[in-house]
């Protein structure tokens, strides 16, 4: 294989106008095309993020009302959870990685595939018409009666989080059937690649988790229309209820999110440090572990809830199992490190920036399942730090990573390394400087969602706005550094990192259908020796 | 006095104002050391490695180590004892939270949009604020007229949802004098953030002075208890001045006419503000929210006067 230069045509250029784009049934442009969608949605969402920080900057009303505050609030989480973090990884790098790491010429359902993109940006239509036509204000968890009794936006944002929901489900069909069924000869399971095993276990998650959403969707209408007392104590309903029907689904849906964004860590680390993964089965099976467990630990957003006592002791307990896998991942990542050839490129900081953020993350989350520990920091902006800790810290921080890594087989070009590391580091820098702060703040009980705060929070709160300032910067700079790269980029020929997966050996862009010659296996992903 | 959101330096907690609040931060500071260790050694390989293995030449060679069952079994049993030991010890804990004392005072507590109210046994109700005798103790029994809220008390480490349609318990024993910051934990709508109160620790003697006061009201004047009302019921909507919060700012309302959604208008007397305040959305003026939640029952006639005499020195 020569190259892109082998015919000049690839999956960019083989057809062109807006429609050839719309009507594709390509999983690499349909890939692209997540990749725009979830990047104006984290605009979006962004923006309201800095709307948030800008409020806060002083105790009181400072830019908006305590209305406008709580929509803005809610408006942040729900983009940000529904439309960027979920689908981020998997139907946008997923997409256009999966059939390639596994040597396949698409997914198994093309048409399938087109349609969750379509499920996706009608559910995000839905969805953002009810949040801004009816001025939702319930925070993204829409936690009743509050929802019900005060606002008629909450049933329709529900409906345009299920055909989100729809969208996820649609993609985990999808990656099982192709995991399955479209491998190249001799790529057997214990050669996939453990971004493939972290796809695969979300699949699952996306398959299994996403109906609850459906079954909540359709009591909150009964009760609506016909008056019958689900969730609502007026009628005879209990709102704990909605906290469990929520949770069930939203727990495992946090998986959803960082489970991928594993997968991408593993792949970076063992292409940047040239060494084979250590632990490569522990590694594998953690991820399928921690889906499996990810289930049965909703109730622990409900230790306070007035769930029974008994329950809230078994929560902390499986919670506390969910840390094993998750614990030997992080020092199985470590360990490949050791003896490495390792490269200090954009990816590669991301990855380290991924693993010393989700460390953080990670022992706070024990923290906080140490259940007689959470009464105190439940609700605080304890929480606060430690979620964004795992999901921004975690998450985004591998899509950057991934994106910086697979930009060159993406777009056949490199990206300018010198303003890709300051995105790092203005991100890297900004994110701690946001967040750690709020450790403390909700140490000293400054609960969450606070429009407003006591005079005592405010220098902390000053710090963190600040830093929410410059990891808007960074997120900047990256777009710059990707608008940069599509045009001026040089050539990055077949495999610029000296990698070892399937992708690797394709043509940069690759054809239509990937591989000019069917691949054939012979040996593991991380085969460096 | 004691102020309750003042920060110990050392762990960056409130004081704590019960005995429970101290074991909690025996664990939490055990959780925080074990945390910090265990961070150090992650980041600190993570650093060190990369640092030490940084590639020299595009030629570098690096061994192929598969895994080693002896590692993998270690950094998952050692983290798994740890997780064990702080879940039984946090369990511990957590069971003390929820042992309710037999005998204690009980104090009922109704939480709404956007206020707290306490009631005592001999009919004495609070609002916004609340006494408890030290080294006593107390039992709430919680519910909620609208939405979930949540009663968090920092120093104490304590906090609940209060469930609409259920009774929800509390307690603790505070063990020093002080006043103590309540805040609303659960998100409860427009001033979720303004919801708090304050929890007065005092000695037994002065708990029964202020208990046995059963009208603060004796001999003030009405403007002087109106004035007190709107500190305590209704600061977190309305300013003094003219500028809107969640409802009116209240300076040269008295008198006002005002116009209604439907075109209607009205000429805000004493009837509309009692109006307003037992059925708060019966008349709403236009661009308002109905958000105001009813106070019938609540406030007593000497009160609901007050208010209405406190408003017309608002001019």
């Amino acid at each position: 294989m020569s190259g892109a230069t082998h015919s000049g045509k690839n999956y960019l250029n083989e057809k062109s106008g807006l429609w050839s784009w719309l009507t594709t049934l390509d999983h690499k442009r349909i890939g692209i095309m997540y990749m725009i969608s979830v990047m104006l949605f984290f605009a979006i969402g962004g923006t309201f993020a800095m709307l948030i920080r800008l409020e806060l900057f002083n105790p009181g009303a400072t830019i908006m009302t305590a209305k406008q505050y709580n929509q803005v609030m809610t408006f942040h989480g729900a983009i940000m959870v529904f439309m960027v973090i979920i689908p981020g990884i998997p139907a946008f790098l997923g997409n256009f990685m999966l059939p390639l790491q596994i040597g396949a010429k698409d997914v198994a359902f093309p048409r399938v595939n087109l349609m969750s993109w379509y499920c996706l940006m009608i559910g995000a239509g839905v969805a953002f018409f009810s949040l801004f036509y009816h001025g939702v204000d319930t925070g993204w968890t829409f936690y009743t009666p509050y929802s019900i009794s005060t606002q008629n936006g909450t049933i329709m944002m529900v409906v345009g989080a299920f055909i989100i929901g729809f969208s996820s489900i649609l993609t985990g069909l999808n990656f099982i059937v192709t995991v399955h069924k479209l491998r190249a000869p001799g790529m057997t399971f214990w050669r996939l690649p453990l971004f493939i095993w972290a796809l695969y276990s979300t699949a699952l998650l996306q398959v299994v988790a996403t109906p609850v959403l459906a079954i909540t969707l359709l009591l909150l209408s009964v009760e609506r229309i016909f008056g019958v007392g689900i969730f609502d104590p007026t009628l005879g309903g209990d709102p704990v209820l909605f906290q469990h029907f929520f949770w069930f689904y939203s727990h495992p849906a946090v998986y959803i999110m960082i489970l991928p964004a594993m997968g991408v860590v593993s792949e970076l680390i063992a292409a940047f440090s040239h060494k084979t993964i250590f632990g490569y089965k522990a590694v594998a099976m953690s991820s399928v572990g921690i889906a499996a467990v990810s289930f049965f630990v909703w109730g622990h957003h409900m230790f306070v809830s007035g769930q029974s006592e008994f329950l809230g002791i078994l929560f902390s307990f499986i919670t506390m199992l969910v840390g094993v896998p998750t614990a030997i991942k992080v020092f199985n990542w470590v360990a490949t490190l050791y003896r490495g050839s390792i490269r200090f490129d954009s990816p590669l900081l991301f990855a380290l920036g991924f693993l010393f953020l989700f460390t953080i993350g990670g022992v706070t989350g024990i923290i906080l399942a140490v259940v007689g520990v959470d009464v105190h920091f439940h609700d605080t902006y304890f929480v606060v730090a430690h979620f964004h800790y795992v999901m921004v810290g975690g998450t985004l921080m591998a899509i950057m990573g991934g994106i910086y890594y697979w930009f060159p087989k993406m777009f056949g070009k490199l990206v300018n390394e010198f303003w890709a590391r300051i995105s790092f580091v203005l991100i890297f820098v900004g994110f701690n400087v946001t967040f750690f702060p709020q450790f403390i703040l909700g140490a000293m009980g400054m609960p969450r969602r606070y429009f407003d705060y006591l005079p005592e929070y405010t220098a902390l709160n000053r710090i963190s706005s600040v830093g929410a300032w410059t990891i808007g910067t960074g997120f900047l700079v990256g777009l710059g550094v990707i608008i940069h790269g599509l045009y001026r980029g040089k050539p990055a020929g077949i495999n610029p990192w000296g990698a070892k997966t399937l992708e690797w050996t394709a043509a940069s862009p690759p054809p239509h259908e990937n591989f000019l010659v069917q691949p054939v296996v012979t040996a593991g992903p991380y085969e460096y020796r | 006095m004691l102020f309750a959101t003042a920060v110990t330096a050392s762990n960056f907690m409130p004081p704590e104002g019960t005995e429970i609040a101290a074991g909690v931060d025996s664990l939490y500071k055990f959780l925080l050391i074990v945390s910090f260790i265990s961070c150090v050694l992650v980041i600190g390989g993570l650093i060190y490695f990369a640092v030490k293995y940084r590639r020299q030449s595009e030629n570098d060679k690096t061994p192929y180590i598969s895994h080693s069952t002896i590692l993998e079994f270690l950094w998952s049993f050692i983290p798994f004892v740890i997780f064990m030991v702080v879940f039984v010890w946090g369990w511990i804990i957590y069971s003390q939270l929820r042992t309710f004392p037999e005998n204690g005072l009980e104090i009922a507590v109704q939480a709404q949009k956007w206020n707290w109210t306490f009631v005592y046994k001999n009919g004495k109700q609070s609002a916004a604020e609340f006494f408890v005798p030290v080294n006593e103790p107390v039992k709430l029994v919680m519910t909620s007229a609208d939405v979930l809220h949540s009663f968090f008390v920092p120093a104490f480490r304590n906090k609940q949802d209060v469930v609409p349609g259920r009774y929800v318990p509390y307690w603790f024993k505070a063990n020093k004098i002080g006043v103590f910051q309540v805040f609303c934990a659960e998100y409860c709508g427009d001033d979720h953030s303004g919801m708090q109160a304050k929890v007065h620790v005092v000695s037994r003697a002065d708990f029964e002075k202020w208990l046995s006061q059963k009208d603060p009201y004796k001999d003030v004047a009405p403007v002087d208890i109106g004035k007190k009302v709107y500190q305590t019921r209704c600061a977190s909507c309305h300013t003094l001045t003219e500028a809107r919060l969640i409802g009116p700012g209240w300076k040269g309302v008295w008198g006002r006419t005002e116009k209604m959604e439907d075109g209607q208008t009205i000429t805000v007397d004493e009837n509309y503000v009692r109006e307003s305040m037992m059925n708060p959305n019966a008349k709403v003026v236009a661009s308002y929210p109905a958000a105001m939640t009813s106070f019938a029952g609540q406030l007593s006639e000497k009160e609901i006067m007050g208010v209405i005499e406190f408003m017309k020195t608002l001019k």
